[in-house]
């Protein structure tokens, strides 16, 4: 995929900055990309190490197969090839735990943890698995009950009830994201022909 | 309740460390390997993120975005639907930090409840960065042929898209 979607990205931009005249400025984001990049990588090196770690106390101390168990019915539907008690059904968890309650800094380690897991028992190690694909595409749709920037922005810029909209995100999150899993799920089939 | 973010990071750290230690866990020791872990994943995100970051740059420099708006804020116009919120629906799956830019530069031209701010909040609130996603997850176990991810992930955004112009229509009038 990306060996498409980046070569693309890179000719587009300097085709568009030729058009536009922006080529300096494109020169420019060369050099302010790459170093954003480590400085990015930095920023999230801290989080991914303590979010792993305590991602490692609770799983020794079986407390993420406690939290499984509530996500058992989803996980037998969603991820058929998991067994609710794995590794990978427990860090599948604990992300979209994560997810639900807005930690985005903490939902990007577990999912990583449970992408790692899921390869464990990916029989093509170059080729995604499909509870891989669905992973990626739950973690791609917002799943969070109360997105805590966005009501900080509203209400910065004076928003009379920054919380009402709500509800309304809600119902789109949930239609994006049953759209999602249903696409996932009707591809996944046609692969299994 | 805009506060909750602040208290449920504690109540779960607090939550995982008091079970722990309950249940006899070396927590300090599980911890470290834990960590350990999330280090060398992350130190192996390194190149996949300094081609996307650099790719995503270059995008935005570009002025590519912005000519990919005019080109679609007349279809926009024509499905009644404002043509401002386009750039802010092209760069949310691309860059987090600049569909942030955008929402906030909304909220200030057109107030954040008005029709414009009420459907960039519900774009905002209802996606995620879909292509820092899966460069990340995918990129963290070097899978090269990610089969119909990105397919069913870009119809979920234009599924939210779609759901956030109704139902903000909906909301405001």
């Amino acid at each position: 995929m990306l060996n498409y979607i980046w070569p693309a990205m890179i000719l587009i931009s300097i085709i568009s900055a030729t058009i536009t005249n922006r080529i300096p400025e494109l020169a420019n984001s060369v050099l302010v990309g790459a170093h954003n990049a480590i400085n990015l990588a930095i920023s999230i090196t801290g989080m991914m190490c303590f979010w792993t770690g305590i991602m490692k106390t609770a799983e020794k101390s079986n407390l993420t197969e406690k939290i499984s168990k509530i996500f058992e019915f989803f996980i037998k539907f969603i991820f058929p090839e998991c067994t609710p008690k794995s590794k990978a059904s427990q860090a599948i968890c604990m992300n979209i735990t994560a997810n639900l309650l807005g930690l985005g800094n903490a939902a990007t380690p577990f999912g990583v943890k449970a992408m790692q897991e899921l390869q464990k028992s990916n029989k093509s190690k170059k080729t995604a698995s499909n509870g891989m694909i669905m992973l990626t595409v739950i973690n791609t749709a917002s799943l969070q009950i109360i997105p805590t920037m966005l009501c900080t922005l509203r209400q910065k810029h004076g928003s009379e009830n920054p919380m009402k909209i709500l509800p309304y995100l809600w119902v789109t999150s949930l239609c994006a994201l049953t759209v999602g899993i249903v696409a996932a799920k009707c591809l996944e089939k046609r692969k299994g022909d | 309740m805009q506060n909750f973010g602040f208290y449920v990071v504690p109540a779960m750290i607090f939550m995982i460390i008091l079970y722990a230690s309950f249940k006899n866990v070396s927590v300090f020791d599980e911890f470290l390997t834990g960590s350990e872990e999330g280090f060398k994943t992350t130190i192996s995100l390194i190149p996949t993120l300094v081609a996307l970051v650099t790719g995503v740059t270059m995008l935005k420099s570009s002025g590519a975005l912005e000519l990919f708006a005019n080109f679609v804020s007349p279809i926009c116009t024509f499905l009644k639907i404002p043509p401002q919120i386009a750039p802010l629906a092209i760069m949310r799956p691309i860059s987090g930090s600049g569909s942030t830019a955008l929402l906030d530069n909304i909220f200030s031209n057109y107030g954040p409840d008005s029709l414009i701010g009420t459907i960039a909040s519900m774009i905002m609130g209802s996606t995620e960065t879909t292509f820092y996603t899966l460069t990340v997850y995918f990129g963290a176990v070097k899978i090269k042929n990610t089969g119909h991810a990105l397919i069913c992930a870009v119809l979920a955004d234009i599924c939210a898209i779609v759901t956030a112009i109704l139902t903000a229509k909906l909301l405001t009038f």
